[in-house]
């Protein structure tokens, strides 16, 4: 029924000048891809923070309340934040081992800004969780510092990683001494 | 031509017009197929069922869900305690979310046994995999929304599964929770995209059948169906048979549903969110065990990630590592003996995901680990080239027709060849 017999603008070999078929024809490929990625990229870029979640990015603790030895867990960006006020005996600890022979090689030094207040995020590089440490009473894991509970990864006094899963140290945040006693962290 | 098949005037009218009644009757109906399919073939129809339970308890529930990292689990609880038969309508959307996975698993261990992955299937069992990822998300972002400590804390290692992703992998995890860790964004879209993926999975489900369709069912012997001889129409007979595996279905569920609702889940997400502290133990839900034990054999962050992933890719190529033109593992003595191991090891890796990763469970999961993959990736291709097989009956209906010969009347249909 249907006969095979074709006007001429339907094939190629009729077209006078098939090059300018082809252009003609990736040319409009061409803007509807474009087209298309222009209104996906707003339907995506929905997704990633939002003015108000990025405008929420600081947060100002008063560290004069942490007894030597002691820790507190404050939020930041939703997240746990760990402040530790450690003893000479910690520091020392942290000081002993030659940072560039770890997993993660980095010096104590270059993790604090004054070295009786560490400041780390309390987030578990492997996959997220909360280690655990920051309370006396809780485990500490095999390097005195912190242990994650989640797959067994242990850090140290400085929030290095020395054994388990995580493949980094515990991340610094970006913080200042606004004094002596007020820290922002953001 | 087709709308006589029917009596009713309405239906033929609309018929004419519009064929779905030729298709439905097509489908289910007139569709030839296989005689000799035993209990193993129920699990798609049980599949298709669970899915509408899920469906249907699903959109009930989100009229009385609240999608707030404030209010999502006492919108819950409210559910449990004050909504009219609200405690049914989630213990039935909470176990038939199990029930579907126990479903499925059997659904693809079934097609394991029976190769039915062969050609001419692949695609069809393609497109089964591709289904049985959708679930996977679906259900992950399901066991988020009620906002306990498990939710939380499942959300936090899952999508952090992605930082592993060299260079990109913290970008994209900020991307997916819409923030700098799992909030109320995350919570947000999750609910959105928990609402729509069911209606993706149903969409897949119609090009599965339209696949199966194509050639029609496997069955235990794994030949072809070589006429009229071998196959009986779908109904009645096994529209029957399908709805009597529902009553059993529906009898479990209800089972557990009104006895056991909480022996699936896990009690930490009866505790509310706290992001400020994990749980000491946690763990998926069960169907994700095998998965997380692989993650965990291994101790490398990108490696743990990437194997898990692996563990379902390989299905999709399996159709190809397995050359064997023998599907059925009743002619396949070898093949039948590493389909138990692999079953086995798929058990025990559900075991061991359950279980801290630590002292000797580790050592397991990495030996179940790499058996799981040599399954797939040695055994398989090389049974396909060594492995000697059982000569294949000529047809059907030959090996029953011989095993009850005094049943001269049938016995005289020669198979079609
Ligand atoms: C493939 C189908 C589906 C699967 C596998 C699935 C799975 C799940 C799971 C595992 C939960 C957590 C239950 C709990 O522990 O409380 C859940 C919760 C929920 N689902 Fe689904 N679901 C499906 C379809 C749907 C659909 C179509 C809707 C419709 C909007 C829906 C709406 C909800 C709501 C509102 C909740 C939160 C209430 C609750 O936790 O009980 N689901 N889902
Ligand atoms: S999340 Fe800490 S070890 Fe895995």
């Amino acid at each position: 029924m249907a006969s095979p017999k074709r006007t001429p603008a339907s094939s190629d070999k009729d077209v006078a000048d098939p090059k300018k078929r082809d252009f003609i024809v990736v040319a409009t490929y061409a803007m509807a891809g474009l087209g298309v990625a222009a209104v996906g990229w707003p339907l995506i870029n929905q997704m990633n923070p939002a003015a108000d979640t990025l405008a929420l990015a600081s947060t100002e603790v008063d560290v004069s309340k942490i007894a030597e030895g002691q820790a507190i867990t404050i939020t930041w960006r939703g997240k746990p934040v760990f402040i530790r006020h450690r003893t000479s005996d910690e520091i020392a600890r942290a000081n002993a081992v030659d940072g560039s022979n770890l997993r993660d090689p980095e010096e104590d030094e270059a993790r604090v800004q004054r070295p009786e207040m560490l400041v780390v995020l309390g987030v578990c590089t492997h996959l997220g969780c909360v280690p655990l440490g920051q309370k006396t009473s809780e485990v500490k894991g095999d390097y005195e510092g912190w242990f994650c509970p989640c797959h067994g990864s242990h850090y140290d006094t400085s929030g290095r990683i020395r054994k388990g899963p995580a493949p980094t140290n515990l991340e610094v945040p970006p913080y200042t001494f606004l004094s002596d006693t007020i820290i922002r962290i953001g | 031509m087709s709308a006589e098949k029917f009596s009713n005037p309405v239906v033929r009218w609309i018929d004419h017009r519009l064929p779905v009644f030729s298709m439905l009757d097509h489908t289910a109906n007139d569709y030839p197929t296989p005689k000799n399919l035993n209990y193993m073939w129920n699990f798609g129809s049980l599949a298709g069922l669970s899915l509408v339970i899920m469906i249907v308890t699903g959109i009930v529930l989100a009229m009385n869900y609240t999608a707030h990292v404030d209010h999502a689990f006492e919108s819950v609880e409210r559910i449990m305690r004050d909504v009219n038969h609200g405690w049914l309508i989630r213990y039935i959307h909470m176990n038939a979310a199990s029930f579907f996975f126990i479903v499925v698993y059997i659904h693809i261990f079934r097609g394991l046994y029976y190769g039915s992955y062969k050609a001419p299937r692949e695609l069809l069992w393609i497109l089964g995999v591709v289904i049985f990822l959708l679930m996977m998300a679906t259900a992950f972002m399901g066991y988020v929304l009620p906002w306990g400590q498990m939710s939380f804390w499942g959300a936090t290692v899952i999508t952090n599964l992605f930082s592993a992703i060299p260079f990109v992998g913290e970008s994209i995890v900020t991307f997916l929770w819409g923030g700098f860790s799992v909030d109320n964004p995350t919570l947000n879209r999750f609910f959105s995209l928990h609402y729509l993926m069911p209606f993706l999975i149903a969409g897949v489900v119609v090009l599965h059948i339209v696949a199966l369709h194509r050639f029609g069912s496997n069955n235990p012997i794994g030949i072809d169906a070589k006429g009229p001889q071998d196959t009986i129409s779908f109904h009645p007979y096994y529209t029957i048979k399908d709805m009597f595996g529902v009553a059993v279905f529906l009898l479990l569920l209800a089972g557990a549903v009104f006895f056991f609702p909480n022996a699936m889940g896990h009690p930490d997400n009866y505790i509310p969110a706290n992001p400020m502290q994990t749980p000491a133990h946690i763990v998926p839900e069960w169907y994700f065990l095998p998965f997380y034990a692989i993650l965990r054999a291994v101790p490398d962050k990108l490696g743990g990630v990437l194997l898990m992933f692996s563990a379902i890719l390989v299905l999709f190529i399996l159709p190809w590592l397995d050359r064997s033109p023998i599907r059925s593992a009743r002619f396949r003595p070898v093949f039948r003996i590493f389909f138990w191991l692999l079953f086995v090891d798929c058990i025990a890796l559900g075991y061991l995901g359950a279980k801290p990763a630590e002292g000797i469970y580790v050592v397991l999961s990495r030996v179940t680990t790499a058996w799981y993959f040599m399954h797939f990736l040695i055994i398989l291709p090389l049974l396909s080239v060594f492995e000697t097989t059982k000569p294949l009956p000529k047809s059907i209906s030959e090996p029953v027709l011989s095993a009850r010969s005094h049943n001269t009347g049938v016995g005289q249909m020669a198979p079609a060849e």
